[in-house]
């Protein structure tokens, strides 16, 4: 099973996979950044009392939630070029890690929106009462009172999102992103053995979700201070 | 200074506050008290505009409060300070920042000053050496005392008390009187819905007793108490005065 065992476990190959893991964690936090912003809109969105965003909002989480995440990698790996062909007439050629990065971050998003919405509803509405009283209008009352109170108690589901994320960045292996799961493929390429290369990769995964864990668990603690 | 002209409030079917009149005199500090779902909390909130007023007018110095002329109301509601039930301070912050926040962003003051009225304010509840704390360090009347604080960083001409003490332990409802019977003894306007009929005798000097959503009897603090006349509030305090 593990016939090239000693030939893919080298410092040379462990550095290459380390590249591809590296990958994967910046694709992950690109993702979960863009998607806290869109997730924030989102949230925002659901919560409006005019029915437009509303409907986008709605329509935005229904589609995304709905459909596979490989679905929408695809997708869009083949749709915005041909966007872009449709209207320049010209070929574009988009990095597929770009690529990969858009489509986490709308998926993300979708998520998001649900979990940023459930932190500012759970968020008492006495807090609201007690900002309208001192005049504040309603836009530093969420910035400066209720998110940053939602977004503690968001903080544990925004890192299980994390590591979500980063697990389901080898996805876009499929579009010829070379991540980590595409760097363990093409050793496994290289020395006709694929279970080698594999099982490295899973160690890897299995390092960046600990430790990403582990710091979640240091920065719940740091915020439940004022508890 | 304030005049309550005909309001009304429904909840669904419900009349929460039904055709209510009242004026309130500058450095008067009245009790509005009554049976559970009486509409008096309602009636509070209704004159700070937490709650919208289905019918009648308030006027603030004879000038109707008027929620679609945004810049003035906001004015207006700016005189007022308001203390919940449930405090409603924010956990995400120290005692100290509760108390300048508002000071910065709707005052425009800067950090120094809105600190240096704000340790005014905490050492006159007596809380200064709590500053750097989080409310939920706190105990309930010292929550409260801070709330008080906190509304009045806002330099308010009147004070909005909804049952101040309702949600205290029993030992912690004197120090949260207290606080407001010196506010009250300053000359501050003051409007308390309370169930404690001993501040509402003592430091009170008007009474209004409401009842199913209307004022049932408006009286004296000590006619009221020594001599009810309505039945209503004779039956009321009965149950609740224990002698």
């Amino acid at each position: 099973m593990f016939k090239a065992f000693d030939k893919v476990f080298t410092l040379e190959n462990i550095l290459y996979m380390g590249k591809g893991a590296l990958m994967a964690l910046c694709i992950a936090a690109v993702a979960l950044t863009c998607g806290l912003i869109l997730g924030t809109l989102g949230a925002t969105g659901r919560n409006s009392r005019h029915v437009i965003p509303r409907t986008i909002a709605n329509l935005y989480v229904t589609i995304i939630r709905g459909t596979p995440l490989l679905l929408q990698i695809l997708m869009i790996f083949s749709v915005i070029p041909s966007i872009y062909t449709a209207i320049t007439g010209k070929v574009l050629r988009i990095d597929p890690i770009l690529i990969g990065m858009i489509a986490l971050s709308i998926n993300s998003g979708a998520y998001q929106t649900e979990l940023i919405r459930s932190g500012i509803n759970g968020v008492d509405k006495g807090q609201w009462e007690a900002c309208e009283t001192l005049g504040l209008s309603s836009w530093k009352t969420m910035k400066l009172v209720i998110l940053p109170q939602a977004f503690k108690r968001i903080v544990p589901p925004l890192i299980s999102e994390f590591i979500t994320l980063i697990k389901d960045s080898s996805l876009i292996s499929c579009i010829g992103a070379v991540e980590l799961l595409k760097s363990a493929q093409v050793l496994g390429a290289d020395y006709f053995e694929v279970m080698s290369p594999y099982l490295l990769a899973a160690i890897f995964y299995l390092i960046m979700t600990i430790v990403v864990s582990m710091i979640g668990a240091k920065i719940e603690k740091r915020l439940a201070v004022s508890d | 200074m304030i005049k309550v002209e005909h309001v009304s409030k429904n909840f669904g079917k419900t009349h929460a506050v039904n055709d209510v009149s009242l004026t309130i005199n500058k450095g008067d500090i009245i009790s509005l008290i009554g049976p559970s779902g009486s509409g008096k909390s309602t009636l509070l909130r209704c004159i700070h505009g937490l709650e919208k007023i289905d019918g009648g007018a308030i006027y603030l110095d004879g000038e109707k409060m008027d929620p679609s002329d945004k810049v003035k109301y906001r004015k207006q509601r700016a005189r007022m300070g308001f203390v919940f039930q449930h405090f409603n301070l924010f956990p995400n912050m120290t005692v100290l920042e509760n108390c300048t926040l508002a000071q910065i962003q709707v005052l425009g003051k800067s950090k120094e000053e809105a600190e240096q009225t704000a340790n005014e304010y905490l050492q006159k509840v007596g809380l200064q050496e709590k500053k750097d704390s989080y409310p939920n360090n706190l105990s309930g009347g010292q929550k409260q005392r801070v709330a008080i604080a906190r509304a009045l960083c806002m330099a308010p001409d009147m004070m909005l008390f909804d049952e101040p003490t309702s949600a205290l332990d029993p030992e912690m409802i004197k120090e949260v009187l207290d606080v407001m019977k010196d506010l009250g003894t300053q000359g501050m306007t003051m409007i308390v819905v309370t169930h404690e009929m001993g501040f509402a005798r003592k430091v009170g000097n008007r009474v209004v007793f409401l009842d199913q959503g209307e004022i049932v009897e408006e009286a004296t603090s000590e006619q009221f108490f020594s001599n009810p006349q309505s039945d209503r509030a004779k039956d009321f305090l009965s149950k609740v005065m224990y002698d």
